[in-house]
């Protein structure tokens, strides 16, 4: 049978309920095609197709029954691989269900394999992979974007119909802007972190990566819900982010914040930036130029924060219990010492110390305490600007796709890729980014990020499926 | 900004083994970071209380009781200690943690 290049989930189950294609059919199409592009390094992992056993599913069980799905690896699937893009588990065995596989099984998804991605979440470009860098399949010279880079990839080139990944610091929004599709963080709180291996507590979020805005409210109605298992998840009863998606966008009020088009903005991303915010512009928003003041310490805040949080949950992996474990231990010290050091790529030994000397004595003051308080006046800011417009909006990233190596010597100039996604992840708030054309520079996708008050997805998809229409 | 003698330190704080070659470049790559980062130390934050967690969660318990949610069985004992490099029936296995 004929498969359409680009299925979306509604495509996807147009095909499915018209019978045109089996579920299983689907699945092996996505399989083969994985095969056929093994250059772009997407999958660390492929799985069969699963013949589920809840009961006889069928397509009525939800609108995703049947859809084939790339999980980044380092979310748990019970009894497949997960190696977090690190050797230290280059062996592991999942030991549970995360709960949004949980839910999504529940839903009839099909998972396609493990995506790769920067060890233990730590990069913005999955050149840190153990497993080798991901390629940007509008550009295989260029990179993805990560940390959720193979899940981008998978996206991007057709591999699978959707995908989910983890933004810390923005590595699910970022790697979507460079590769041209949806990529959204949703509010902290609102997703299960449960079989995520953590990587900062405070900050981490699952979310989807997808072709389209409407896939990705519709996916967040299957991650999004209070959990037992993880006691930062809010309780705030069901939503269907899809049922606002429609709306008119007249009189929105929408805040440009200047700091976010300073220098460093390459200006192939802010034209097109600027184009995408005249669009709504013409589509009645209200344009509104606001400042958040203290964004411009966002980076360095994040850049003590995260690498504290890391330090302490990378302690488990210490070769007792799973993972990489040294041979050459003469004592319980040295079964530490070296299977850490064996295992774990530089930037986790970099963040690890970066992380274990902010929190040390005599310095967690000048640090770690310090950054968290700073993140207080970022909040804060948010809030303010949040009292006067219903939405803010700019780039995701300063510039389209780097070429592979680009930035690998300098950890900083990598860090610096972050700059206008972690306020979010720091505040909680919800994030988006959409596709806003192609630089006329280089010809690669730019990111147009949309960004919403704690919990108000419904706003942030709303404007993000209308602009989406109007550019397209 | 960090000597040798810091980063070999901080390095033995986190039980990571580092050779002189990592210690070098490690001592480089962190303090330029930490330069960066140096700049928070400007910004006033006078009675302001640091922000922990965004979701404005307190207190998030439950009661102590068995839920009931796994249940051990051969499979679940197979992936939690069947996992581990050095193991005895049902304990995993370390080497001496006290010496003499």
């Amino acid at each position: 049978m004929e498969f359409t290049n680009n299925l979306t989930i509604r495509t996807a189950r147009e095909g499915l309920e018209k019978k045109q294609f089996s579920s299983k059919e689907l699945f092996t199409h996505y399989i083969r095609k994985i095969g056929h592009h093994k250059d772009l390094n997407a999958f660390i992992t492929t799985f069969d197709y699963q013949e589920l056993e809840i009961g006889n599913w069928k397509l009525e069980t939800s609108p995703l029954a049947g859809i084939p799905c790339a999980i980044k690896d380092n979310i748990l699937i019970d009894g497949t691989p997960a190696t977090a893009g690190s050797k230290i588990l280059k062996d592991y065995t999942s030991a549970y269900d995360a709960t949004v596989i949980k839910n999504l099984k529940k839903a009839g998804v099909e998972f396609i394999g493990k995506t790769n991605m920067d060890e233990f979440a730590m990069g913005s470009s999955t050149e840190n992979s153990a497993f080798g860098p991901s390629k940007n399949p509008l550009d295989p010279k260029r990179v993805p974007g990560g940390s959720s880079g193979g899940s981008a990839v998978a996206v991007a080139a057709d591999l699978s119909v959707f995908a989910l990944g983890s933004d810390t610091g923005g590595s699910i929004r970022q790697p979507a802007s460079l590769c041209g599709i949806v990529g959204l963080k949703p509010t902290y709180g609102r997703v299960s972190r449960h079989g995520l291996m953590a990587m900062a507590s405070s900050l981490d979020q699952i979310g989807p990566l997808t072709k389209n805005v409407y896939d990705s409210a519709l996916i967040l109605n299957h991650l999004t819900g209070h959990d037992i298992f993880d006691s930062t998840t809010i309780n705030l009863g069901s939503e269907d982010f899809t049922q606002n998606l429609g709306q008119d966008l007249k009189g929105l009020r929408v805040g440009v914040p200047k700091e976010f088009f300073s220098a460093g903005l390459d200006p192939e991303v802010n034209e097109r930036v600027q184009k995408a915010i005249s669009t709504l512009e013409k589509m009645g928003c209200e344009i509104k130029e606001i400042s958040l003041p203290n964004s411009e310490h966002a980076l360095a805040v994040y850049y003590i924060v995260m690498p504290c949080e890391v330090s302490s949950n990378l302690a488990r992996f210490d070769g007792i219990r799973y993972g990489h474990s040294t041979r050459d231990a003469k004592d319980l010290a040295e079964v530490y010492f070296k299977s850490r050091s064996e295992g774990f790529g530089p930037e986790p030994k970099r963040r690890i110390i970066l992380g274990t000397y902010a929190l040390s004595s005599g310095y967690y003051d000048a640090y770690y305490l310090k950054a968290q308080k700073v993140r207080t006046l970022i909040k804060r800011d948010f809030d303010n600007a949040f009292k006067g417009v219903d939405v803010i909006v700019g780039p995701t990233m300063p510039s389209v796709a780097f070429k592979i190596g680009e930035k690998a010597s300098d950890p900083l100039a990598m860090y610096l890729s972050d700059i206008y996604t972690v306020p979010m992840n720091l505040t909680g708030a919800p994030a988006i980014s959409i596709p806003c054309g192609l630089g006329a520079e280089s010809n690669m996708p730019v990111g147009f990020q949309i960004i919403a008050n704690n919990f108000q997805e419904s706003k942030l998809l709303n404007m993000a499926h209308k602009l989406e229409e109007a550019l397209r | 900004m960090l000597s040798e003698s810091e980063v070999k330190k901080i390095a033995k704080l986190a039980r990571i083994e580092v050779n002189d070659e990592e210690v070098e470049k490690f001592k480089g790559e962190l303090s330029s970071i930490l330069d960066f980062v140096k700049k928070l130390s400007e910004v006033n934050t006078d009675g302001v209380e640091p922000l922990y967690q965004t979701a404005g969660l307190v207190n998030s318990v439950r009661t102590d009781e068995n839920r009931g949610e796994f249940v051990m069985n051969e499979d679940l004992r197979e992936k939690l200690i069947g996992q581990a490099p050095h193991k005895e029936s049902n304990f995993v296995k370390v080497k001496s943690v006290l010496n003499k």
